[in-house]
């Protein structure tokens, strides 16, 4: 099969180039993963990020054909040769396909994604009706690969002040939490021209989600809530 | 130093965007066919066109809501290219003073004597 990598070594000086690999694989029944392993086993100064490898931990993460996705749970069979792996576009480049995930983590970091709660401890656990449960559903299953961020043109152009789809999805994971109590201040925390209202609704993060879910739908729901509290 | 804390604005230009979107949607093809359904038209045509009082108004309503979703746009495009406050402020200023201008403009046209 025929790939085309994105290369890219700092300490060479030079610009990052696209690199024609020919790998003898047999695609039936493997990833990308199982392929750029296979490349990284010929030529081992090929970088990459995974872990899992079936699409859980979200660290394989690429740009594949132009699109967003988790290089372990692409099926080979699906791509159009030749395969071209890119790093995850928007954010700095560290080595190959390895990038700098910072701007991310530091918008997910803003949004505060842990429940806020200052009542005293019940004896057990904080308990939620499965109605209040049901509302949870589609955003905590986020795995924060970045597929869908680093799809967004919002985010390529305000990295600093954006918050990004997965970052809102996680901040409603939170405000539609029975058990938290600082949706107030959630709100309070997103309300801002920059921070939510970037959005403007073109669903790149919905194409780009390797788990299925809609960031879209989320801000959507969050800026009802706005509305809701403003009339 | 970088705040990470909202303005604790947007939802209200947010509204106004939404909000004029829907009634240009409406009201745009209702004034196009209104106008196509009085073709061919001549001088006296046009004049009895405009005629009633409703549709004056529903013509400025919309002028008004066109402008007030231009005024959203621009803002929005202003505030991705335009990083320095002084630029960004004066660029505000113009688009309002035309686009006002321009509604006002079309409120004297409406109801100049004919």
């Amino acid at each position: 099969m025929k790939f085309r990598l994105y290369r890219y070594s700092p300490e060479s000086g030079e610009k990052p180039t696209m690199q024609d690999v020919e790998l003898d694989i047999e695609p039936a029944g493997k990833m990308l993963l199982d392929a750029l392993l296979a490349i990284k086993a010929q030529d081992e100064t090929l970088s990459l990020r995974r872990s899992c490898r079936e699409g859980v931990c979200g660290s394989d993460a690429v740009n594949v054909n132009g699109k967003n996705r988790l290089a372990c749970i692409t099926p080979l069979t699906e791509l159009q040769e030749p395969i071209e792996v890119r790093p995850l576009p928007g954010l700095p480049v560290i080595r190959d396909l390895i990038v700098d995930m910072e701007p991310f983590y530091k918008q997910y970091r803003s949004i505060k994604p842990w429940l806020i709660n200052d009542a005293p401890e019940p004896e057990v656990e904080r308990l939620q009706s499965p109605d209040d449960r049901a509302l949870l559903d589609g955003a905590y299953e986020c795995i924060l690969c970045a597929c869908c961020t680093t799809s967004c043109p919002s985010f390529w152009w305000n990295p600093d002040t954006f918050v990004g789809p997965a970052g809102l999805l996680q901040a409603y994971r939170f405000i539609a939490d029975s058990r938290d109590e600082a949706t107030a201040a959630r709100l309070d925390n997103l309300e801002d021209p920059y921070r939510l209202y970037r959005c403007r609704g073109i669903m790149n993060c919905v194409d780009a989600c390797p788990k299925g879910l809609n960031p879209t739908a989320a801000i959507g729901r969050i800026k009802s809530l706005l509305v809701k509290r403003r009339v | 130093m970088k705040s990470t804390a909202g303005a604790h604005t947007g939802t209200g230009t947010w509204l106004v965007q939404r909000a004029s979107a829907v009634v240009l949607a409406l009201a745009l093809p209702g004034l196009a066919l209104y106008v196509l359904a009085a073709f061919p038209l001549d001088f006296n045509g046009w004049q009895a066109l405009f005629a009633p009082l409703w549709l004056r108004v529903l013509m400025l309503l919309t002028a008004a809501a066109l402008a007030l979703h231009a005024w959203v746009g621009m803002r929005d495009i202003f505030m991705d290219y335009v990083r320095s406050t002084g630029l960004r402020l004066a660029l505000l200023l113009a688009v309002i003073v035309v686009l006002a201008g321009s509604v006002v403009w079309l409120a004297a046209t409406l109801w100049s004597p004919a």
